[in-house]
């Protein structure tokens, strides 16, 4: 298993592996959305935290059909599904590298873009830690949608229209904190939000690996 | 004699045509007396105005476009543990509906919404979790209509469907604590304290009966359709190999 | 016959006919579809039975043609 997620990075640092394209995608998001809503940094530090979260979801979907698509094409995912490691193992540590070169990447750079979006001070950290929980999610339940998708020729569309619903709870309670945070209410005012982001986060790590495996068998038949 | 028997093809295509005429009969009945009464003969809310009559379709079709999807939800149980090829079509057979219901509850929720609210939309839970209903159903059905294979897509689409499930009852609630709403709460409950008056209870009672007999009729007539096209398809893929 | 709508007539009424066109489109094409399959599904069976009245050697047992049965 360690070996697979190994493998995983190695090729998504390879060229045309689509590393850093995520993160480009991040930065552009955040450079044009004060075209779109002016330059105040007033109204900026007021989405800021919210513009940010909703940056690295979008990012974060733009990677999720390789996850398993060029192992479909080659055959690699055939012989994963005969390997001695369970289906639901592979699929677990395809999020995770997945999770290692989208979603961490994306956590770090966060708090630098929140400097572009005159995020206010007190959101840094909670903006960082709500991303840092909420983006393994989000790589998790992507995994699920691309195993749906995975046969599929045009599936890039599909896959986004499948997974973007299935974001909506991990989405509400990682901007919450990160919002309160920026509004600076401390741990008191939002161990709610980031306790049930904690919660979604460990549910579909827990449960999902088992359904994006059903998928993949089913897609492999 | 069991209830899978129907789960059979050729006695479920014998049974839902004999049921198919009163279904539909009494859908019709139904759907016209329920709104008539409810568009002629109701006496307008003292603080709603008129504005009141457009409960009689709008409660309705919201329930439809939620137990729809709940049926949906059973239907692909079915097929993934006992795997009756009727259920998988009948859940594909119903999600249109379910779409259409959603619409239709949104559609007049923000025409009744405009002169009581003051507002067209608003952020509101109960709002914003149908719209993400409607982006669920707009999911099923393209996983669906994008798998070419028919077994495939029905397994397929039945797995998004329980994961769905789970994550629109993720929403609701993550919904509710989002965003404490302007909407009312039920109009219809055992709790008689909190329920419509008397006069808006029967119609409003028909008018239901009259959507879910919709649902059932345009479900029955949808899954027939699903079945033939299976047929269809198979005897061509035969005639096809010689 | 008319109720009386007051001011909100223009609510009511574009709720209730927006809704009557939804629904109504929505059996008009549940309906053409069931109309359409059921017409090529008859063409097909048509045809299948010519040619299996052709060659009456080759028998298939009826319930085979049903291959989604239980």
């Amino acid at each position: 298993m360690m070996a697979l997620i190994a493998r995983d990075l190695a090729l998504s640092v390879r060229a045309g592996g689509g590393f850093g394209l995520a993160l480009a995608f991040f930065l552009i998001v955040v450079t044009l959305t004060p075209f779109a809503v002016g330059p105040e940094s007033a109204t900026l530090s007021t989405i800021a935290a919210g513009i940010l979260w909703l940056g690295a979801l979008l990012a974060c979907l733009l990677s999720l059909d390789r996850i398993l698509a060029l192992d479909y094409e080659d055959g690699a995912l055939e012989l994963l599904a005969t390997a001695p490691i369970p289906l639901e193992g592979v699929a677990a540590a395809k999020a995770l590298a997945h999770w290692i070169t989208t979603g961490l990447p994306l956590t770090l750079a966060a708090p630098a873009f929140g400097v572009l979006l005159n995020l206010p001070a007190p959101g840094y950290v909670w903006l960082t830690l709500s991303l840092a929980i909420g983006t393994p999610a989000l790589s998790v339940i992507g995994t699920f949608g691309a195993a749906l998708t995975v046969g599929l020729k045009r599936g890039g569309l599909l896959l986004s229209l499948i997974v973007l619903p299935l974001y909506v709870p991990t989405l509400i309670f990682g901007a919450e904190v990160a919002r309160r945070g920026a509004e600076g209410q401390g741990l008191a005012g939002l161990s709610t939000p980031f306790a049930l982001l904690g919660g979604i986060t460990l549910a579909t790590i827990a449960l999902l690996p088992f359904a994006s495996a059903a998928a993949i068998r089913i897609n492999l038949r | 004699m069991s209830l899978w028997e129907y789960a059979n093809p050729r006695k479920f295509m014998a049974l839902s045509g004999a049921v198919l005429p009163f279904a539909a009969a009494g859908t019709a009945i139904a759907l016209v007396v329920g709104l008539a009464w409810g568009f002629f003969f109701t006496p307008e809310d003292y603080r709603q105005g008129s504005t009141v009559k457009i409960i009689y379709i709008h409660v309705p079709s919201a329930m439809v476009a939620i137990n729809c999807w709940l049926m949906m939800l059973v239907a692909s149980l079915v097929w993934l543990i006992r795997r009756h090829h009727v259920s998988a079509l009948a859940a594909k057979a119903a999600a249109p509906i379910g779409a259409t219901m959603t619409v239709i509850a949104l559609a007049t929720g923000a025409i009744w919404g405009q002169p009581m609210w003051g507002t067209w939309w608003a952020w509101d839970p109960r709002l914003t979790s149908f719209l993400v209903l409607f982006l669920f159903y707009l999911g099923y059905m393209a996983l669906w209509a994008a798998v070419d294979n028919p077994d495939t897509a029905a397994e397929l689409t039945s797995v998004l469907c329980i994961v769905g499930s789970v994550f629109a009852v993720l929403s609701r609630y993550a919904l509710v604590f989002w965003n404490q709403g302007l909407h009312q709460g039920a109009s219809l409950s055992l709790d008689k304290e909190e329920n419509v008056a008397d006069v808006f209870y029967w119609p409003l009672l028909i008018a239901i009966a009259g959507f879910v007999g919709l649902f059932v009729t345009l479900l029955l007539v949808r899954t027939r359709t699903e079945v033939r096209a299976r047929r269809l398809q198979a005897l061509m893929a035969r005639e096809r190999m010689g | 016959m008319m109720p009386d709508l007051g001011k909100y007539a223009t609510e009511v009424l574009s709720a209730y006919g927006v809704t009557l066109l939804l629904i109504l489109a929505l059996v008009l094409l549940t309906l053409r579809q069931s109309a359409r399959t059921r017409r090529a599904l008859r063409q097909v069976e048509a045809a299948h039975q010519a040619k299996a009245n052709g060659l009456t050697a080759k028998t298939k047992p009826r319930n085979k043609e049903t291959p989604q049965d239980g």
